[in-house]
């Protein structure tokens, strides 16, 4: 380790104050406190400090999010081995799905922290790791035969459009992740819906096809999915939404080590199940009549009210907001996907939504303490007279 | 037991090194000083020059905004030097003690059981006791022409080693009634606030009403208590006293000078013999090391208060004005690889749950001032809720204090907190923010603006 800090040490010399490369210093930064935490101490305030930060807090949301992307890894080899009628082990699976991901993570991370770098050296701030975590979001959440080229797309504009137009992390209104799907899906409807997308190689072979379920129902169709599959995940869909099993495993790491409001998750899974049952009760067209109980394991809701609405910048950010806020986006999620066949996916539209009225959410609730704080004052001033 | 103040938000952090109950008295002590910086936002003039000789209750000097504050010598001397930052800022009144030179300034007392309230106020002034009463809004030292809605004594510590007041006040009982005698004359009620989990003699003190607090750090804090007691509007001013500070104020009564007395506890993980030690008021942190043994493989920082808001220091430093307390913990300068891995390093205290250091035994936790991490943006919402038991909103009251938006600090209830208030927010921000900082420019700026 010894060794390792001091060629550290020697590589990051003209990045460090005074010397040559010093604008540069961020990009270098954020490599070096990748491998260590910095010698930094406490100037004022506190002089003790807890031992998590930004870069614990991100990781733990990354590794939570592996287990739906290994399922995801998985899942797209099985589906296109499913539908070739091809023999396949476990690991061809594995195979197939990770050459058609494993780009996608790559393109996504490299064009999203280059910007991110370029800003953190223009700005003069150190990189922040949010990235991390929206980066590997991005691929996760779209259909697998997405080009390359549209992912390096929509994660430009989300970075430069969601975020850094904003003043960068900890500022964004919506949720860069989805902004990033929900560029492509406007920018490009054609690779991002119909049933030629959300199979490995359906729109190069056509032999194979596949409709989302939500599609299917959106269509009039009826399907033929027992709830184990939907829940387990063996469905066609964007990459990482398909598993609500391997989706709960990542809400309880999340909601175990705290980084992620169960407030909201919960209040998002009453929201969608109370009006999952009113249609079920209504039940004039296949959506409506589609049980409640399957609403919240097909399409993304898990997945998004897991970990795009519980993302703590964009979401509400007093107590009582997250409830209100996680109830909303349940609510909007299963409106959009009866009432508007053209979207049958409405965890996106529903986030980016409630995104929009977060603040709003909090304004009020703040008011309400405020009006109280006012009240105590008016009370207190008859006494004094 | 009845409780009066719940507290259920908070984090008691217990580190090794808490003062054992032992009281000696420390070394002499060559020089002392006293620092206009122990107080916010003062404004000295100086009375004395280099070379004056003073006796224990000697004005040193006065607070510009009212000039019949007084701060006056804890000893008889001569005024060694007079210290001055930037911009000639008045840092340190340093006087030079001699032995055996007990000379100071006398007050008449002897009737103190008739005086009124105005009289009782002219011998604290005079006496330069006055400093001992600090008022709410602010924190900052009480205005003599004010009536208080009520005074808050606070014998309950929960910051991580902080001293016990039964112990120190042990053998000032009589004192200390004395002084609650006198400062309950000074207001409507007077407040005794005392830990609920343990019967001490506080609760048999006349003249005061006892607050049985529960909960964990903060619900130390005075302010944590008064919010959740009865919190105070615009207008309102509430006082403030330590508890050695009382017996002080009780004994001036008694002997009829100024008491300089301060009882420190010398804590921390690499103190051999963590204890306490009888001293004055603005000792010279040198003569009370004297006689604690501290490990020397680490490079260490001196703290003059607990660790979650008191002052750096070094050795060549005085104590401070009101603190009753000198932590000592290990330099945290170096680096420590990954430490970004969830449930890695469980050695240091964390808060937080991607961690198990809340599991281990005190003996095992490790503490240092490394940051543990770097400053970042604020993302991570919901965390300071859970250590700020008040009912006001940490970072929104944050965020308006950073955009110096006044009238949305006080609709956010600025005039309750203070910045030590924050300390554990300090602490265990995933951001690594310096709240108490921002805490502390945003009240200067409201004194600023109403001055």
């Amino acid at each position: 380790m010894e060794f390792i800090r001091k060629r550290l040490d020697k590589i990051r010399k003209p990045f460090n104050e005074g010397e040559k490369f010093e604008r540069f210093a961020p990009a270098v930064n954020a490599f070096d406190t990748f491998l260590f935490v910095p010698n930094h101490t406490t100037k004022s305030g506190s002089h003790i400090r807890d031992a998590v930060d930004l870069k614990r807090t991100m990781v733990t949301v990354i590794i939570a999010l592996l287990p739906a992307l290994f399922y995801g890894i998985y899942n797209t080899g099985y589906q296109y081995f499913i539908q070739t009628n091809l023999e396949f082990t476990f690991l061809d699976a594995m195979l197939h799905g990770s050459k058609k991901i494993l780009p996608m993570i790559a393109v996504s991370y490299t064009v999203g922290l280059l910007i991110e770098f370029i800003f953190a050296i223009y700005r003069g701030h150190e990189v922040n790791e949010g990235y991390l975590v929206t980066g590997l979001l991005i691929p996760m959440i779209m259909p697998v035969d997405i080009p390359l080229w549209m992912v390096a797309v929509s994660v430009a504009f989300a970075v430069l459009i969601a975020k850094e137009a904003f003043g960068g992390t900890g500022m964004n209104i919506l949720n860069p992740a989805l902004t990033a799907r929900a560029f492509a899906f406007f920018a490009y409807p054609t690779y991002m819906s119909g049933n030629k997308v959300w199979v490995s190689e359906a729109s190069n072979l056509d032999g194979i096809s596949g409709e989302t379920i939500l599609g299917f129902l959106a269509a009039g169709n009826k399907i033929d999915y027992t709830f184990t599959e939907m829940f387990n995940g063996s469905i066609p869909g964007s990459i990482a939404e398909t598993s609500t099993l391997w989706i709960l495993v990542g809400a309880i790491i999340l909601i175990f080590t705290g980084v992620a409001s169960w407030r909201i998750i919960v209040g998002g899974i009453l929201g969608a199940s109370l009006v999952g049952v009113l249609f079920n009760l209504w039940g004039i067209n296949p959506l409506m009549q589609f049980d409640w109980i399957n609403h919240l394991v097909v399409g993304g809701f898990a997945f998004g009210i897991v970990f795009m609405a519980t993302d703590p910048v964009s979401a509400s950010q007093t107590q009582t907001g997250k409830w209100i806020y996680g109830f909303l986006v349940g609510v909007f999620c299963i409106l959009i996907r009866v009432f508007n066949p053209a979207y049958p996916e409405g965890v996106m539209l529903a986030i980016l939504l409630m995104n929009v009225f977060a603040p709003t959410i909090d304004h009020y609730v703040i008011e309400r303490n405020i009006k109280k704080r006012h009240l105590r004052w008016e009370s207190s001033k008859i006494k004094l007279s | 037991m009845s409780i009066d103040i719940k507290i259920r938000n908070g984090f008691n952090l217990n580190l090794n090194g808490e003062a054992n109950k032992i009281l000696s008295e420390s070394e002499r002590s060559k020089t002392f000083a006293l620092k206009p910086t122990d107080f916010f936002c003062l404004k000295p003039k100086l009375l004395v020059r280099e070379a004056d000789k003073v006796k224990k209750g000697t004005p040193l000097f006065f607070s510009k905004n009212n000039p019949r504050i007084h701060f006056v010598s804890p000893v008889a001397g001569e005024i060694l030097a007079i210290s001055r930052g930037q911009k000639r800022k008045i840092l340190e009144v340093v006087i030079s003690s001699q032995k055996n030179n007990n000379d100071s300034v006398k007050f008449k007392t002897t009737n103190f059981k008739n005086f009124s309230a105005d009289e009782i106020k002219d011998i604290l002034l005079k006496s330069g006791s006055w400093p001992f009463i600090l008022q709410r809004p602010y924190g900052i030292i009480a205005q003599p022409e004010d009536k208080p809605v009520a005074i808050y004594i606070s014998t309950y510590s929960t910051s991580p080693l902080d001293v016990d007041f039964d112990f120190i006040l042990k053998n000032k009982k009589e004192d200390f009634q004395l002084g609650l005698s006198i400062l309950s004359k000074l207001t409507h009620t007077l407040y005794l606030t005392v830990d609920s989990n343990f019967p001490s003699f506080f609760e048999k003190f006349k003249d005061a009403s006892i607050l049985k607090v529960k909960g964990p750090h903060p619900a130390g804090n005075i302010g944590v208590q008064i919010h959740n007691h009865k919190p105070i509007s615009p207008g309102e001013k509430v006082w403030t006293v330590k508890p050695e500070d009382v017996s002080n104020i009780g004994s001036l009564f008694k002997n009829g000078e100024f008491c300089s007395d301060r009882t420190v506890a010398v804590v921390g993980p690499t103190v051999k013999n963590p204890q306490y030690f009888t001293s004055k008021i603005g000792t010279s942190i040198s003569s009370i090391l004297k006689k604690i043994e501290v490990d020397k493989s680490k490079e260490c920082r001196l703290i003059n208060g607990d660790v979650y808001s008191g002052k750096t220091t070094d050795i060549d430093g005085y104590l401070s004005y009101s603190n009753n307390l000198l932590t000592i913990i290990p330099e945290g300068k170096d680096y420590r690889m990954f430490g970004w891995l969830p449930f890695k390093d469980n050695f240091i205290p964390s808060i937080s749950k991607t961690s198990f250091s809340r599991f281990l035994n005190k003996r095992k936790l490790e503490v240092s001032t490394n940051l543990n991490g770097e400053e970042r943006a604020m993302v991570v919402t919901g965390e300071m809720e859970k250590v700020f038991p008040m009912d006001i909103f940490p970072m929104q009251l944050i965020k308006a204090c950073l955009n110096q938006d006044i009238e949305r600090m006080e609709a956010l209830g600025i005039y309750e907190v203070v910045p030590e208030d924050f300390g554990l927010i300090d602490f265990s921000s995933s951001s690594k923010i310096e709240a108490q900082e921002i805490i502390k420019k945003g009240i200067e700026l409201i004194i600023n603006e109403e001055s």
